[in-house]
Protein backbone atom coordinates (compact mmCIF):
# COMPACT_ATOMS: atom_id res chain seq x y z
CA UNK A 1 0.00 0.00 0.00
CA UNK A 2 1.27 3.48 -0.90
CA UNK A 3 0.35 6.53 1.11
CA UNK A 4 1.47 9.24 -1.39
CA UNK A 5 2.09 12.15 0.90
CA UNK A 6 3.86 15.25 -0.15
CA UNK A 7 6.99 16.39 1.62
CA UNK A 8 9.09 14.38 4.00
CA UNK A 9 8.68 11.08 5.81
CA UNK A 10 7.70 11.97 9.39
CA UNK A 11 9.87 9.81 11.63
CA UNK A 12 10.20 9.29 15.39
CA UNK A 13 13.10 7.60 17.19
CA UNK A 14 12.14 6.36 20.68
CA UNK A 15 14.12 4.48 23.29
CA UNK A 16 13.08 2.50 26.34
CA UNK A 17 14.98 0.02 28.52
CA UNK A 18 18.23 -0.67 26.68
CA UNK A 19 21.78 0.59 26.16
CA UNK A 20 20.77 2.77 23.17
CA UNK A 21 23.24 0.99 20.91
CA UNK A 22 20.83 1.15 17.97
CA UNK A 23 20.45 4.91 18.47
CA UNK A 24 24.24 5.12 18.28
CA UNK A 25 24.29 3.00 15.12
CA UNK A 26 21.64 5.33 13.65
CA UNK A 27 23.71 8.41 14.57
CA UNK A 28 26.73 6.78 12.91
CA UNK A 29 24.71 5.88 9.79
CA UNK A 30 24.13 9.61 9.41
CA UNK A 31 27.88 9.96 8.71
CA UNK A 32 27.37 8.49 5.25
CA UNK A 33 23.67 9.17 4.70
CA UNK A 34 22.73 12.53 6.20
CA UNK A 35 22.90 14.46 2.93
CA UNK A 36 20.63 11.92 1.32
CA UNK A 37 18.20 11.56 4.27
CA UNK A 38 17.75 15.11 5.57
CA UNK A 39 15.82 16.32 2.49
CA UNK A 40 13.59 13.23 2.67
CA UNK A 41 13.07 12.68 6.40
CA UNK A 42 11.54 14.95 9.04
CA UNK A 43 12.89 13.72 12.37
CA UNK A 44 9.89 14.90 14.41
CA UNK A 45 10.91 13.05 17.55
CA UNK A 46 14.54 12.13 18.32
CA UNK A 47 15.59 13.14 21.83
CA UNK A 48 19.15 12.08 21.22
CA UNK A 49 19.38 14.87 18.62
CA UNK A 50 16.75 17.49 19.40
CA UNK A 51 15.24 19.49 22.26
CA UNK A 52 11.91 20.26 20.56
CA UNK A 53 10.18 16.97 19.87
CA UNK A 54 6.70 16.15 18.63
CA UNK A 55 5.53 12.53 19.01
CA UNK A 56 2.22 13.01 17.15
CA UNK A 57 1.21 12.28 13.56
CA UNK A 58 4.19 10.12 12.64
CA UNK A 59 4.56 8.05 9.50
CA UNK A 60 7.14 5.70 11.00
CA UNK A 61 8.18 5.24 14.63
CA UNK A 62 11.42 3.37 15.28
CA UNK A 63 11.30 1.95 18.81
CA UNK A 64 14.39 0.77 20.66
CA UNK A 65 14.48 -1.04 24.00
CA UNK A 66 12.31 -3.36 26.06
CA UNK A 67 9.28 -2.32 28.11
CA UNK A 68 9.94 -2.64 31.84
CA UNK A 69 7.43 -0.39 33.61
CA UNK A 70 3.87 0.87 33.29
CA UNK A 71 4.89 4.40 32.29
CA UNK A 72 6.82 3.03 29.31
CA UNK A 73 3.98 0.63 28.43
CA UNK A 74 1.60 3.57 28.19
CA UNK A 75 4.09 5.51 26.10
CA UNK A 76 4.53 2.70 23.60
CA UNK A 77 0.72 2.35 23.34
CA UNK A 78 0.60 6.08 22.52
CA UNK A 79 3.35 5.65 19.92
CA UNK A 80 1.25 2.97 18.23
CA UNK A 81 -1.77 5.33 18.15
CA UNK A 82 0.29 8.21 16.78
CA UNK A 83 2.21 6.30 14.08
CA UNK A 84 1.13 4.71 10.83
CA UNK A 85 4.01 2.24 11.02
CA UNK A 86 6.00 1.02 14.01
CA UNK A 87 9.39 -0.67 13.65
CA UNK A 88 11.10 -2.43 16.57
CA UNK A 89 14.89 -1.92 16.36
CA UNK A 90 17.58 -3.87 18.21
CA UNK A 91 17.46 -7.04 20.28
CA UNK A 92 15.88 -5.50 23.41
CA UNK A 93 12.89 -4.17 21.44
CA UNK A 94 12.53 -7.23 19.19
CA UNK A 95 12.83 -9.99 21.79
CA UNK A 96 13.17 -8.25 25.15
CA UNK A 97 16.77 -9.32 25.78
CA UNK A 98 19.26 -8.62 27.25
CA UNK A 99 17.36 -5.76 28.97
CA UNK A 100 14.91 -8.33 30.33
CA UNK A 101 17.46 -10.77 31.69
CA UNK A 102 15.82 -10.54 35.12
CA UNK A 103 12.92 -12.56 33.64
CA UNK A 104 15.24 -15.57 33.68
CA UNK A 105 16.78 -15.13 37.14
CA UNK A 106 16.42 -17.98 39.62
CA UNK A 107 13.99 -17.46 42.53
CA UNK A 108 16.79 -16.47 44.93
CA UNK A 109 18.13 -13.73 42.63
CA UNK A 110 14.60 -12.53 41.89
CA UNK A 111 14.05 -12.20 45.64
CA UNK A 112 17.30 -10.20 45.93
CA UNK A 113 16.19 -7.59 43.38
CA UNK A 114 12.49 -7.50 44.28
CA UNK A 115 12.82 -4.38 46.47
CA UNK A 116 14.15 -2.42 43.49
CA UNK A 117 11.42 -3.78 41.20
CA UNK A 118 8.88 -2.63 43.79
CA UNK A 119 10.51 0.72 44.60
CA UNK A 120 10.70 1.86 40.97
CA UNK A 121 7.32 0.33 40.08
CA UNK A 122 8.72 -1.97 37.43
CA UNK A 123 6.54 -4.64 35.84
CA UNK A 124 7.01 -8.22 37.08
CA UNK A 125 8.14 -9.28 33.61
CA UNK A 126 10.07 -7.23 31.06
CA UNK A 127 8.30 -7.32 27.67
CA UNK A 128 9.49 -7.00 24.10
CA UNK A 129 7.78 -4.31 22.02
CA UNK A 130 5.79 -6.86 19.95
CA UNK A 131 4.44 -8.28 23.23
CA UNK A 132 2.85 -4.88 23.93
CA UNK A 133 1.79 -3.58 20.52
CA UNK A 134 1.62 -4.94 16.97
CA UNK A 135 4.71 -3.91 14.98
CA UNK A 136 5.03 -3.62 11.21
CA UNK A 137 8.71 -4.45 10.92
CA UNK A 138 11.64 -5.57 13.04
CA UNK A 139 15.34 -4.74 12.66
CA UNK A 140 17.03 -7.38 14.78
CA UNK A 141 20.60 -7.41 16.04
CA UNK A 142 22.57 -6.26 19.05
CA UNK A 143 23.06 -3.52 17.94
CA UNK A 144 20.54 -3.44 15.08
CA UNK A 145 21.77 -4.54 11.67
CA UNK A 146 22.75 -1.45 9.66
CA UNK A 147 21.83 -2.81 6.23
CA UNK A 148 18.43 -4.04 7.40
CA UNK A 149 17.67 -0.63 8.94
CA UNK A 150 18.54 1.14 5.68
CA UNK A 151 16.38 -1.33 3.73
CA UNK A 152 13.36 -0.72 6.02
CA UNK A 153 13.76 3.07 5.84
CA UNK A 154 14.08 2.89 2.05
CA UNK A 155 10.97 0.71 1.86
CA UNK A 156 8.90 3.30 3.75
CA UNK A 157 10.33 6.22 1.76
CA UNK A 158 8.90 4.51 -1.33
CA UNK A 159 5.70 3.31 0.32
CA UNK A 160 4.86 6.81 1.56
CA UNK A 161 5.60 8.29 -1.87
CA UNK A 162 8.60 10.33 -0.72
CA UNK A 163 11.00 8.52 -3.02
CA UNK A 164 10.27 6.73 -6.28
CA UNK B 1 11.97 37.54 40.86
CA UNK B 2 12.35 35.97 44.34
CA UNK B 3 9.08 34.13 44.16
CA UNK B 4 8.27 30.52 44.67
CA UNK B 5 8.48 28.29 41.64
CA UNK B 6 9.22 24.69 40.69
CA UNK B 7 11.25 23.37 37.80
CA UNK B 8 10.46 19.94 36.40
CA UNK B 9 12.39 18.80 33.36
CA UNK B 10 11.18 15.48 32.05
CA UNK B 11 13.58 13.49 29.89
CA UNK B 12 16.50 15.86 29.38
CA UNK B 13 17.44 15.93 25.69
CA UNK B 14 20.69 15.56 23.75
CA UNK B 15 22.29 13.33 26.35
CA UNK B 16 22.83 9.60 26.34
CA UNK B 17 19.95 7.87 28.14
CA UNK B 18 17.07 8.98 30.35
CA UNK B 19 17.10 11.53 33.18
CA UNK B 20 14.66 13.98 34.77
CA UNK B 21 15.32 16.94 37.01
CA UNK B 22 13.18 18.65 39.60
CA UNK B 23 13.90 21.44 42.05
CA UNK B 24 12.01 23.94 44.15
CA UNK B 25 12.66 27.60 44.79
CA UNK B 26 11.10 28.92 47.98
CA UNK B 27 11.53 32.55 49.01
CA UNK B 28 14.51 32.89 46.72
CA UNK B 29 16.24 29.78 48.09
CA UNK B 30 16.92 26.72 45.93
CA UNK B 31 15.67 23.55 47.62
CA UNK B 32 15.49 19.87 46.81
CA UNK B 33 17.59 19.62 43.65
CA UNK B 34 16.80 16.13 42.39
CA UNK B 35 18.64 14.90 39.31
CA UNK B 36 16.79 11.67 38.70
CA UNK B 37 18.38 9.07 36.53
CA UNK B 38 15.32 7.21 35.32
CA UNK B 39 16.93 4.41 33.36
CA UNK B 40 15.32 1.09 34.11
CA UNK B 41 17.71 -1.20 35.86
CA UNK B 42 18.79 -4.10 33.70
CA UNK B 43 20.51 -5.95 36.56
CA UNK B 44 23.83 -6.76 34.93
CA UNK B 45 25.47 -7.12 38.35
CA UNK B 46 23.26 -10.14 39.00
CA UNK B 47 23.15 -11.41 35.41
CA UNK B 48 26.93 -11.88 35.15
CA UNK B 49 27.08 -14.33 38.06
CA UNK B 50 27.92 -17.84 36.94
CA UNK B 51 28.77 -16.78 33.39
CA UNK B 52 32.07 -18.06 31.89
CA UNK B 53 34.77 -15.53 32.78
CA UNK B 54 36.28 -15.61 29.32
CA UNK B 55 32.97 -14.53 27.72
CA UNK B 56 31.59 -12.10 30.27
CA UNK B 57 33.08 -9.00 28.60
CA UNK B 58 30.73 -9.45 25.64
CA UNK B 59 27.75 -9.35 28.01
CA UNK B 60 28.82 -6.24 29.97
CA UNK B 61 29.53 -4.47 26.68
CA UNK B 62 25.71 -4.28 26.47
CA UNK B 63 25.57 -2.02 29.53
CA UNK B 64 26.19 0.96 27.27
CA UNK B 65 25.77 1.64 23.56
CA UNK B 66 28.05 4.63 23.19
CA UNK B 67 30.88 3.52 25.48
CA UNK B 68 30.55 -0.25 25.01
CA UNK B 69 34.25 -0.42 24.16
CA UNK B 70 35.11 1.03 27.58
CA UNK B 71 33.10 -1.67 29.38
CA UNK B 72 34.44 -4.41 27.12
CA UNK B 73 38.07 -3.34 27.53
CA UNK B 74 37.89 -2.70 31.27
CA UNK B 75 36.22 -6.07 31.88
CA UNK B 76 38.83 -7.90 29.75
CA UNK B 77 41.60 -6.24 31.75
CA UNK B 78 39.96 -7.14 35.08
CA UNK B 79 39.55 -10.79 34.00
CA UNK B 80 43.20 -10.87 32.85
CA UNK B 81 44.26 -9.30 36.13
CA UNK B 82 42.31 -11.96 38.07
CA UNK B 83 43.65 -14.88 36.02
CA UNK B 84 47.24 -13.58 35.77
CA UNK B 85 47.20 -13.13 31.99
CA UNK B 86 49.70 -10.65 30.60
CA UNK B 87 48.65 -9.47 27.12
CA UNK B 88 51.31 -8.85 24.44
CA UNK B 89 52.61 -5.40 23.52
CA UNK B 90 50.72 -5.68 20.23
CA UNK B 91 47.47 -6.35 22.12
CA UNK B 92 48.07 -3.28 24.28
CA UNK B 93 48.52 -1.18 21.13
CA UNK B 94 45.36 -2.61 19.58
CA UNK B 95 43.43 -1.79 22.78
CA UNK B 96 44.71 1.77 22.67
CA UNK B 97 43.52 2.07 19.06
CA UNK B 98 40.14 0.52 19.90
CA UNK B 99 39.56 2.95 22.74
CA UNK B 100 40.85 5.92 20.74
CA UNK B 101 38.29 5.10 18.03
CA UNK B 102 35.61 5.26 20.72
CA UNK B 103 36.95 8.57 22.06
CA UNK B 104 36.92 10.19 18.63
CA UNK B 105 33.41 8.96 17.78
CA UNK B 106 31.93 9.58 21.22
CA UNK B 107 33.50 13.00 21.88
CA UNK B 108 32.59 14.12 18.34
CA UNK B 109 28.97 13.06 18.91
CA UNK B 110 28.82 15.05 22.12
CA UNK B 111 30.61 18.12 20.82
CA UNK B 112 29.06 18.46 17.38
CA UNK B 113 25.59 16.98 17.97
CA UNK B 114 24.82 17.81 21.61
CA UNK B 115 26.88 20.93 22.48
CA UNK B 116 27.33 22.95 19.27
CA UNK B 117 23.56 23.50 18.86
CA UNK B 118 23.68 25.23 22.29
CA UNK B 119 26.55 27.44 21.12
CA UNK B 120 24.74 28.50 17.94
CA UNK B 121 21.31 28.65 19.64
CA UNK B 122 19.89 25.94 17.40
CA UNK B 123 17.62 23.10 18.37
CA UNK B 124 19.73 20.43 16.71
CA UNK B 125 22.51 19.63 14.29
CA UNK B 126 19.74 19.23 11.68
CA UNK B 127 19.02 22.97 11.88
CA UNK B 128 22.76 23.64 11.64
CA UNK B 129 22.79 21.88 8.26
CA UNK B 130 21.26 25.11 6.86
CA UNK B 131 23.16 27.67 8.94
CA UNK B 132 26.57 25.95 9.27
CA UNK B 133 26.80 23.35 6.47
CA UNK B 134 30.59 23.22 6.55
CA UNK B 135 30.66 22.41 10.28
CA UNK B 136 28.03 19.72 9.83
CA UNK B 137 30.13 18.11 7.10
CA UNK B 138 33.10 18.20 9.46
CA UNK B 139 31.05 16.70 12.29
CA UNK B 140 30.17 13.61 10.30
CA UNK B 141 33.68 13.30 8.89
CA UNK B 142 35.31 13.34 12.35
CA UNK B 143 32.74 10.95 13.77
CA UNK B 144 33.21 8.60 10.82
CA UNK B 145 37.00 8.55 11.27
CA UNK B 146 36.58 7.26 14.84
CA UNK B 147 33.75 4.89 13.98
CA UNK B 148 35.66 3.39 11.05
CA UNK B 149 38.86 2.99 13.09
CA UNK B 150 36.99 1.01 15.76
CA UNK B 151 35.44 -1.16 13.04
CA UNK B 152 38.84 -1.73 11.43
CA UNK B 153 40.63 -2.66 14.68
CA UNK B 154 37.85 -4.20 16.78
CA UNK B 155 35.37 -5.56 14.22
CA UNK B 156 32.52 -3.25 15.22
CA UNK B 157 32.33 0.18 16.85
CA UNK B 158 29.43 -0.88 19.09
CA UNK B 159 29.73 -4.22 20.91
CA UNK B 160 33.04 -5.04 19.22
CA UNK B 161 33.64 -8.63 18.19
CA UNK B 162 37.43 -9.02 17.95
CA UNK B 163 38.82 -8.10 21.43
CA UNK B 164 39.11 -11.09 23.77
CA UNK B 165 40.89 -12.20 26.94
CA UNK B 166 44.61 -12.39 26.08
CA UNK B 167 44.48 -10.80 22.64
CA UNK B 168 42.52 -10.06 19.48
CA UNK B 169 40.79 -12.58 17.21
CA UNK B 170 42.24 -10.79 14.16
CA UNK B 171 44.78 -8.03 13.54
CA UNK B 172 44.49 -5.08 11.11
CA UNK B 173 45.85 -5.46 7.58
CA UNK B 174 48.05 -2.86 5.91
CA UNK B 175 45.33 -1.59 3.58
CA UNK B 176 42.92 -1.02 6.45
CA UNK B 177 45.56 0.75 8.54
CA UNK B 178 46.55 3.04 5.63
CA UNK B 179 42.93 3.96 4.88
CA UNK B 180 42.35 4.73 8.57
CA UNK B 181 45.44 6.95 8.75
CA UNK B 182 44.21 8.94 5.73
CA UNK B 183 40.79 9.44 7.34
CA UNK B 184 42.35 10.48 10.66
CA UNK B 185 44.61 13.01 8.95
CA UNK B 186 41.64 14.55 7.11
CA UNK B 187 39.61 14.69 10.33
CA UNK B 188 42.55 16.22 12.25
CA UNK B 189 42.31 19.47 10.31
CA UNK B 190 38.73 20.03 11.48
CA UNK B 191 39.61 19.88 15.18
CA UNK B 192 41.24 23.31 15.16
CA UNK B 193 38.04 25.10 14.16
CA UNK B 194 36.17 23.10 16.79
CA UNK B 195 38.65 23.99 19.55
CA UNK B 196 38.49 27.66 18.53
CA UNK B 197 34.67 27.67 18.73
CA UNK B 198 34.73 26.30 22.28
CA UNK B 199 37.57 28.64 23.26
CA UNK B 200 35.60 31.65 21.97
CA UNK B 201 32.32 30.48 23.49
CA UNK B 202 31.18 32.75 26.34
CA UNK B 203 29.54 30.00 28.45
CA UNK B 204 31.03 30.08 31.94
CA UNK B 205 30.26 28.36 35.23
CA UNK B 206 32.77 27.87 38.04
CA UNK B 207 32.54 26.17 41.42
CA UNK B 208 35.28 24.79 43.63
CA UNK B 209 35.41 21.01 43.48
CA UNK B 210 37.84 18.10 43.32
CA UNK B 211 39.13 16.43 40.15
CA UNK B 212 39.98 12.74 39.84
CA UNK B 213 41.25 10.53 37.01
CA UNK B 214 43.50 7.56 36.45
CA UNK B 215 47.01 8.22 35.30
CA UNK B 216 49.58 6.71 32.96
CA UNK B 217 52.48 7.84 30.82
CA UNK B 218 50.83 8.49 27.46
CA UNK B 219 47.30 9.77 28.16
CA UNK B 220 45.87 6.52 26.76
CA UNK B 221 43.00 4.54 28.23
CA UNK B 222 44.71 2.35 30.80
CA UNK B 223 44.88 3.58 34.37
CA UNK B 224 47.82 2.44 36.45
CA UNK B 225 47.04 4.64 39.43
CA UNK B 226 44.41 7.13 40.61
CA UNK B 227 45.50 10.76 40.61
CA UNK B 228 43.54 13.68 42.00
CA UNK B 229 43.67 17.37 42.80
CA UNK B 230 43.87 16.23 46.43
CA UNK B 231 47.51 15.13 46.25
CA UNK B 232 49.32 11.81 46.40
CA UNK B 233 48.45 9.20 43.72
CA UNK B 234 47.04 5.89 44.96
CA UNK B 235 47.15 2.42 43.36
CA UNK B 236 44.01 1.58 41.36
CA UNK B 237 43.41 -1.48 43.55
CA UNK B 238 42.71 0.90 46.45
CA UNK B 239 39.89 2.74 44.74
CA UNK B 240 37.21 1.56 47.15
CA UNK B 241 39.13 3.06 50.06
CA UNK B 242 38.75 6.49 48.51
CA UNK B 243 35.33 6.34 46.85
CA UNK B 244 32.27 6.34 49.07
CA UNK B 245 28.80 5.51 47.81
CA UNK B 246 26.04 8.02 48.33
CA UNK B 247 22.51 6.66 48.23
CA UNK B 248 20.22 8.85 46.12
CA UNK B 249 16.73 7.64 46.99
CA UNK B 250 14.91 9.18 43.99
CA UNK B 251 17.39 7.99 41.33
CA UNK B 252 18.07 4.54 39.89
CA UNK B 253 21.77 5.34 40.22
CA UNK B 254 23.92 5.74 43.32
CA UNK B 255 26.33 8.65 43.63
CA UNK B 256 29.89 8.77 44.91
CA UNK B 257 32.14 10.97 47.00
CA UNK B 258 35.94 11.03 46.91
CA UNK B 259 37.36 11.03 50.42
CA UNK B 260 34.05 12.33 51.73
CA UNK B 261 33.50 15.17 49.27
CA UNK B 262 31.92 15.65 45.85
CA UNK B 263 34.24 15.42 42.85
CA UNK B 264 34.33 15.28 39.08
CA UNK B 265 35.71 12.76 36.58
CA UNK B 266 36.01 13.14 32.80
CA UNK B 267 37.84 15.26 30.26
CA UNK B 268 38.16 18.43 32.35
CA UNK B 269 39.79 16.58 35.29
CA UNK B 270 42.10 14.70 32.91
CA UNK B 271 43.24 17.92 31.24
CA UNK B 272 43.62 19.57 34.65
CA UNK B 273 45.70 16.72 36.05
CA UNK B 274 47.74 15.22 33.22
CA UNK B 275 47.85 17.50 30.17
CA UNK B 276 51.65 17.16 30.09
CA UNK B 277 51.27 13.57 28.89
CA UNK B 278 49.28 14.52 25.74
CA UNK B 279 50.83 13.44 22.44
CA UNK B 280 53.74 15.64 21.31
CA UNK B 281 51.99 16.69 18.08
CA UNK B 282 48.90 17.73 20.04
CA UNK B 283 51.04 19.75 22.47
CA UNK B 284 52.88 21.38 19.55
CA UNK B 285 49.79 22.38 17.54
CA UNK B 286 47.21 23.09 20.25
CA UNK B 287 49.32 25.09 22.73
CA UNK B 288 46.95 28.04 22.90
CA UNK B 289 44.05 25.77 23.88
CA UNK B 290 45.97 23.52 26.26
CA UNK B 291 47.32 26.54 28.13
CA UNK B 292 43.76 27.31 29.34
CA UNK B 293 44.03 24.31 31.70
CA UNK B 294 43.84 23.79 34.63
CA UNK B 295 40.37 25.31 34.64
CA UNK B 296 37.39 25.33 37.02
CA UNK B 297 34.93 26.22 34.27
CA UNK B 298 32.67 23.23 33.60
CA UNK B 299 32.14 24.45 30.02
CA UNK B 300 35.84 23.89 29.42
CA UNK B 301 34.91 20.20 29.58
CA UNK B 302 33.85 20.76 25.95
CA UNK B 303 37.22 22.27 25.00
CA UNK B 304 38.97 19.49 26.93
CA UNK B 305 37.06 16.89 24.90
CA UNK B 306 38.08 18.61 21.66
CA UNK B 307 41.77 18.58 22.70
CA UNK B 308 41.45 14.91 23.69
CA UNK B 309 39.97 14.11 20.28
CA UNK B 310 43.04 15.67 18.66
CA UNK B 311 45.28 13.65 20.98
CA UNK B 312 43.41 10.43 20.13
CA UNK B 313 43.93 11.15 16.43
CA UNK B 314 47.62 12.02 16.81
CA UNK B 315 48.49 9.01 18.96
CA UNK B 316 46.50 6.68 16.68
CA UNK B 317 48.30 7.95 13.58
CA UNK B 318 51.67 7.32 15.24
CA UNK B 319 50.68 3.83 16.43
CA UNK B 320 49.28 2.83 13.02
CA UNK B 321 52.29 4.20 11.12
CA UNK B 322 54.93 2.63 13.34
CA UNK B 323 53.44 -0.79 14.12
CA UNK B 324 53.67 -3.83 11.88
CA UNK B 325 50.79 -5.99 13.00
CA UNK B 326 51.42 -9.73 12.99
CA UNK B 327 48.88 -12.50 13.62
CA UNK B 328 49.37 -13.93 17.11
CA UNK B 329 47.50 -16.40 19.25
CA UNK B 330 45.77 -15.08 22.37
CA UNK B 331 47.73 -15.70 25.58
CA UNK B 332 46.79 -19.05 27.07
CA UNK B 333 44.73 -18.83 30.25
CA UNK B 334 45.97 -21.26 32.89
CA UNK B 335 44.44 -19.99 36.13
CA UNK B 336 40.81 -20.76 36.91
CA UNK B 337 40.18 -18.57 39.97
CA UNK B 338 41.23 -15.17 41.24
CA UNK B 339 40.26 -11.58 41.93
CA UNK B 340 41.11 -8.72 39.58
CA UNK B 341 40.75 -4.95 39.34
CA UNK B 342 40.95 -2.71 36.30
CA UNK B 343 40.53 1.03 35.89
CA UNK B 344 40.32 2.69 32.51
CA UNK B 345 39.54 6.17 31.34
CA UNK B 346 36.21 5.95 29.54
CA UNK B 347 35.28 9.10 27.56
CA UNK B 348 33.26 10.39 30.52
CA UNK B 349 35.75 9.47 33.25
CA UNK B 350 37.26 6.66 35.24
CA UNK B 351 35.55 3.29 34.99
CA UNK B 352 36.42 0.61 37.57
CA UNK B 353 35.80 -3.14 37.34
CA UNK B 354 36.37 -5.48 40.25
CA UNK B 355 35.79 -9.13 39.39
CA UNK B 356 35.86 -12.38 41.37
CA UNK B 357 36.28 -15.59 39.39
CA UNK B 358 35.83 -19.12 40.75
CA UNK B 359 36.42 -22.27 38.66
CA UNK B 360 36.44 -20.22 35.43
CA UNK B 361 33.03 -18.67 36.17
CA UNK B 362 32.17 -15.20 37.43
CA UNK B 363 31.29 -15.05 41.11
CA UNK B 364 30.76 -11.29 41.46
CA UNK B 365 31.44 -8.16 39.44
CA UNK B 366 31.40 -4.69 40.93
CA UNK B 367 31.68 -1.69 38.66
CA UNK B 368 31.89 2.04 39.32
CA UNK B 369 30.57 4.21 36.50
CA UNK B 370 31.80 7.73 35.59
CA UNK B 371 28.37 9.39 35.46
CA UNK B 372 27.48 7.94 38.88
CA UNK B 373 30.68 9.49 40.25
CA UNK B 374 29.68 12.87 38.83
CA UNK B 375 26.11 12.79 40.04
CA UNK B 376 26.67 14.46 43.43
CA UNK B 377 28.86 17.16 41.87
CA UNK B 378 26.24 17.89 39.20
CA UNK B 379 23.61 18.41 41.89
CA UNK B 380 25.74 21.01 43.70
CA UNK B 381 26.50 22.74 40.37
CA UNK B 382 22.82 22.92 39.42
CA UNK B 383 21.95 24.43 42.82
CA UNK B 384 24.58 27.15 42.46
CA UNK B 385 23.64 27.79 38.82
CA UNK B 386 19.98 28.35 39.71
CA UNK B 387 20.95 30.59 42.65
CA UNK B 388 23.06 32.72 40.30
CA UNK B 389 20.29 32.97 37.70
CA UNK B 390 17.29 33.17 39.99
CA UNK B 391 16.05 36.51 38.61
CA UNK B 392 15.94 35.30 35.01
CA UNK B 393 12.78 33.91 33.37
CA UNK B 394 12.08 30.29 34.22
CA UNK B 395 12.51 29.11 30.60
CA UNK B 396 16.00 30.60 30.51
CA UNK B 397 16.91 28.93 33.81
CA UNK B 398 15.68 25.60 32.42
CA UNK B 399 17.80 26.04 29.31
CA UNK B 400 20.85 26.91 31.43
CA UNK B 401 20.33 23.77 33.54
CA UNK B 402 20.09 21.52 30.47
CA UNK B 403 23.16 23.21 28.97
CA UNK B 404 25.15 22.62 32.15
CA UNK B 405 24.11 18.97 32.36
CA UNK B 406 25.04 18.48 28.70
CA UNK B 407 28.50 19.94 29.38
CA UNK B 408 29.13 16.97 31.69
CA UNK B 409 28.25 14.65 28.81
CA UNK B 410 26.46 12.27 31.18
CA UNK B 411 25.67 8.71 30.16
CA UNK B 412 22.54 7.56 31.94
CA UNK B 413 22.47 4.06 30.37
CA UNK B 414 25.66 3.29 32.26
CA UNK B 415 24.82 5.04 35.48
CA UNK B 416 22.29 2.65 36.94
CA UNK B 417 24.63 -0.20 37.68
CA UNK B 418 25.60 -1.04 41.20
CA UNK B 419 25.88 -3.87 43.64
CA UNK B 420 25.11 -4.49 47.27
CA UNK B 421 23.24 -1.26 47.85
CA UNK B 422 20.03 -1.01 49.81
CA UNK B 423 17.71 1.95 49.83
CA UNK B 424 15.95 2.66 53.08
Amino acid sequence: MRYFMAGKLKVGLFSFSCCEDSSIVFVELLNDHYKEWLPLVDFKYARIMKTKNDPTDLDVAFVEGAIANERDRQKVLDIRKNSKKVVAIGACACNGQPAGQRNMFDPETKKEIQFIVDKFKMMDKVLSVPEVIPVDDQVAGCPMDEKRFIAVLEKYLVEFGIKK
Amino acid sequence: MHQDFDINLEHITKIEGHADLSLKVRQGEVEDVELKITENKRFYSQAVRGKPALNVAQLVSRICGTCSIAHLTCCLEAVENALKVEPSEQTKILRKLTTYGMYIRDHAMHLYMFSLPDVFKKDSIIEMADSHPELVDQAFQVKAAGNNMSKMVAGRAVHSTLPMVGGFAKVPDKEGAAKTVAELKAAREHLFQLMQIFKDCDFKFERETRYVCSGNKDYSYLGDEIISSEGVPVPKTHYLWHLQRVIIPYSTSTGFQFRGKEFMVGSLPRMNLKKDSLHKDTRRDATSYISLFPSKDIYNNNLAQAVETLHAIDHSIELLETTEFKPEKPVEVKEKSGTGVAAIEAPRGTLYYHIEIENSNVKEVELVIPTAQNQVNMGFDIKKLVEENIDRPKEEIEFEIEKLIRAYDPCMSCATHFLKVKWT
